[in-house]
């Protein structure tokens, strides 16, 4: 646990040692803020509630989270770090984890700063914080399964450029799968398990669920098992690599 | 007592065979040079006992433990700088080597104990809260070298600690692996060959992944006459250059 602590703070600390950050930060808040004022039309749909700024969520960490996750090993393994790094005596498990906890608590931090908009609409009315709570909970949860997928990725190559765009790519099925467009185009030929399977792998369904109210059980199982997988996909990439 | 054992060790990439069979151990007290030409697989070698890279057949050993089997027990014992020293820019130098002592497991009174020393002998304390991206190539250098013994380690695997200082500093980080080796097995590789004669207790010469010869550096320069083709009288180093180009130009037959 030390251990990963240790991963995490170094890591976490890059974040903030380059303009980084404050330029990750900025973008963020400026996009979010756009969207949910001009495109959503907060003001004029005259509910006390965030769903208008919440339903942008999947599409904006489908680029950002990326851009947070796709220096965690490629810029490890441009600049040779890799090799001092992975000849610690540590797990790689501690390794994988540490530095993906490092982007997760960076998105939270990200999402923390947009709590004067929470404090806004209960100055304008009385929404339900217990469905905003959890559509925070859930979108937290959504951004680091994108990062975890950015990780795993990033774990593949030494350049950084690739590294995001793979991950877009990645992230972009998962954005997509529950689309009728999506769907329509596999079930004439594909069996109902896989269309049905195809389907429950939608990041925007089950986030959607949670920021309706209901703070679905499977929703957060589908987020939590999904970052689990993929770290482990990161550990065996790492793995792998040492024997190529 | 062996620190370090290799056997049969093999590393191919794809049709190429980087390491082919290299077999040797290192006790407690050997500083052992490699020697060999560009690509002949010193570096590869190293990361091989360093747990890098996974053999493709064959094993290594540190203090018994299998550095691909058993990582954590062999890497606790090890301390490793890579090929070209390789750190983390937006780190202060300090900040650096608490992170890598915390890492290799030492408690933070443990820590500050070895650190103090380490700045002492290393001469760190000047740059200790610099950025490491602002450091000269001779400052980030000894900082490769100062993660790598921060643990005080059984084993020290250093690939060409000396390269990129001036000779001011190269004689300096002569004398520290010197002052050291006592009760440490130390593998150093590098291309200078006058280092193997002054600090290395043997050295072993690698060309095409294998190894051609394994013996103390005197060995070595007996082995070539003492005057050179131009019937000039030779120094050690020099026989030693010699016996070097003689035995690495010519193409290894199976």
């Amino acid at each position: 646990m030390s251990m990963i602590m240790r991963v995490f703070r170094r890591e976490f600390a890059a974040y903030f040692a380059t303009p980084l950050a404050a330029v990750f930060l900025t973008v963020f808040l400026a996009i979010i803020a756009g969207m949910t004022f001009f495109l959503a039309n907060f003001f004029d749909r005259g509910q006390a509630d965030l769903s208008a700024f919440f339903m942008w969520h999947p599409w904006i960490f489908l680029v950002l989270m990326p851009a947070i996750g796709m220096r965690l090993w490629a810029e490890e393994r441009r600049s040779g770090t890799i090799e001092l790094l992975m000849t610690l005596p540590v797990s790689t498990w501690y390794l994988v984890i540490g530095k993906w906890l490092a982007g997760w608590v960076f998105a939270g931090l990200a999402l923390l700063l947009t709590m004067p908009l929470w404090i806004t609409v209960n100055y304008l009315g009385s929404p339900d914080n217990g469905v905003i709570l959890a559509s925070y909970l859930g979108s937290w949860l959504m951004a680091g399964s994108f990062l975890a997928i950015s990780a795993c990725v990033s774990a593949l190559t030494k350049n950084q450029v690739l590294a995001f765009i793979g991950a877009v790519v990645i992230g972009f099925l998962f954005v997509m799968a529950g689309f009728d467009l999506v769907l329509s185009a596999i079930q004439p030929w594909a069996p109902a398990i896989v269309v049905e399977a195809i389907s429950s792998m939608s990041f925007i369904a089950h986030f959607q669920r949670i920021t309706e109210g209901v703070l679905e059980v499977p929703a957060l199982i589908f987020f939590f098992s999904l970052i689990a997988f993929a770290l482990w996909l990161n550990v065996q990439i790492l793995q792998v690599r040492k024997a190529a | 007592m062996v620190l370090v054992e290799t056997r049969a060790l093999v590393k191919r990439f794809g049709s190429f065979t980087a390491v082919d069979g290299i077999s040797f151990s290192v006790g407690s007290g050997e500083v052992v040079g490699f020697l060999g030409p560009n690509g002949a697989g010193k570096s590869t070698t190293m990361r091989l006992i360093a747990g890098f890279l996974e053999p493709t057949a064959g094993s290594a050993h540190i203090c018994g433990h299998d550095s691909h089997a058993d990582p954590v027990s062999a890497r606790l014992r090890l301390g490793y700088l890579p090929e070209g020293a390789p750190l983390y820019p937006d780190m202060s130098v300090g900040a650096f080597l608490e992170f890598v002592a915390g890492m290799r497991g030492l408690d933070s009174a443990r820590t500050r104990e070895r650190l103090a020393e380490i700045v002492e002998s290393i001469e760190l304390g000047s740059v200790w809260n610099r950025r490491i991206d602002a450091l000269s190539k001779g400052y980030k250098r000894r900082v490769g070298i100062a993660q790598a013994m921060v643990h005080d380690p059984d084993v020290l695997i250093l690939d060409e600690p000396t390269d990129g200082l001036d000779p001011n500093q190269k004689h300096e980080v002569r004398e520290l692996i010197r002052s050291i080796a006592a009760n440490k097995a130390i593998i150093i590789s590098t291309h200078i060959l006058e280092e193997v004669e002054a600090v290395c207790t043997r050295a072993i010469i690698i060309a095409r992944g294998r190894m051609l010869a394994d013996a103390t550096p005197a060995e070595l320069i007996a082995k070539t006459p003492e005057t050179g083709p131009d019937g000039m009288a030779r120094s050690g180093s020099l026989r030693l250059e010699d016996y070097f180009r003689e035995i690495t130009r010519t193409p290894v037959e199976a």
